[in-house]
């Protein structure tokens, strides 16, 4: 194990360990954030967007270069159909599921194995999105 | 609006956050989660969508990143957890339905909700933040629906 991967090792466990804390583990709380009962889920997103914002936007100031080589790059997409188009796909399967890519990773976690239904399948819609219009 | 308190979730989002800075201020990488997909089954599938160089690039450090993940909430339940470990009861058309769609979506979208949610956002990046604006909004339709027509929890 070189010493990116542990870093990204160490990266998981505390992304792991936020969304279970946070209780995104659970698809029944971020179903009661999209049913408008609980808006606990954008405390959560807006508390770690926040955190990282001041981290990638502040330590180039006072970083030349990360510690371990590399450069800083913010991450930018362009917007295209595409991007819009697959918002929208995901948004139907979250709001009908509960599950993300991350929470469903953390339930598994959280001992919660028929989520492992829900990740096959995300692997399987992987799939056919880049094998058909890849 | 906060029915189980507001403490828990701005820790986690802290806690998070940490994590994803902790990993760029290192690496000088993203530590988002949908790419995983399509990086993984780069060692399974010769089609030239899956074989792109930055997923050949990129695929070992998200498994890496992804079991992280699962022992990051493993850790939760086993040492602060007061419930223990945990079971949905969202049926399991739900999940598999739903699921299909998630991995379709983000990947066409080139994100997710921590990609265009933590990472993109905090890059500030308008394309994600549309993205952001159009899943959240769809997920609440979504979610309606589904409770309009009976479907709990």
């Amino acid at each position: 194990m070189n010493n990116k991967n542990i870093v990204l090792f160490i990266g998981g466990l505390f992304f792991g360990l936020g969304l279970a804390w946070g209780g995104m583990s659970k698809p029944e709380i971020v179903l009661s954030f999209l049913q408008l009962t609980d808006y606990g889920l954008i405390l959560l997103m807006g508390a770690a967007t926040v955190t990282t914002l001041v981290a990638i936007n502040i330590a180039p100031r006072f970083m030349k270069k990360p510690i371990l080589g590399g450069d800083f790059k913010p991450r930018t997409r362009v917007l295209n159909r595409n991007t819009v188009l697959g918002a929208i796909i995901f948004g139907i399967g979250w709001g009908m599921s509960g599950q993300c890519p991350g929470s469903a990773l953390s339930s598994l976690g959280i001992g919660n194995f028929p989520v492992i239904l829900g990740i096959v399948a995300m692997f399987a819609g992987a799939y056919v999105m880049g094998r058909f219009l890849g | 609006m906060f029915p189980l308190g507001i403490y828990p979730y701005i820790l986690g989002g802290l806690i998070i956050g940490v994590g994803v800075s902790f990993v760029y201020l290192t690496t000088g990488l993203h530590a988002t989660q949908s790419s995983l997909f399509s990086t993984t089954i780069s060692y399974f599938s010769k089609i030239p969508y899956f074989q792109r160089k930055t997923y050949l690039d990129s695929r070992e450090w998200r498994l890496y990143f992804a079991v992280g993940v699962i022992l990051g909430a493993l850790i939760y339940t086993v040492i602060v957890s007061p419930d223990g470990f945990w079971t949905t009861s969202v049926q399991w058309w739900r999940l598999l339905i739903g699921g299909f769609l998630v991995g379709f979506g983000t990947r066409l979208s080139s994100g997710c909700t921590s990609g265009h949610g933590i990472s993109g956002i905090a890059s500030l990046s308008t394309t994600s933040l549309y993205a952001v604006i159009t899943f959240i909004v769809v997920g609440i339709i979504t979610a309606h629906a589904f409770q309009f027509l009976g479907v709990t929890p």
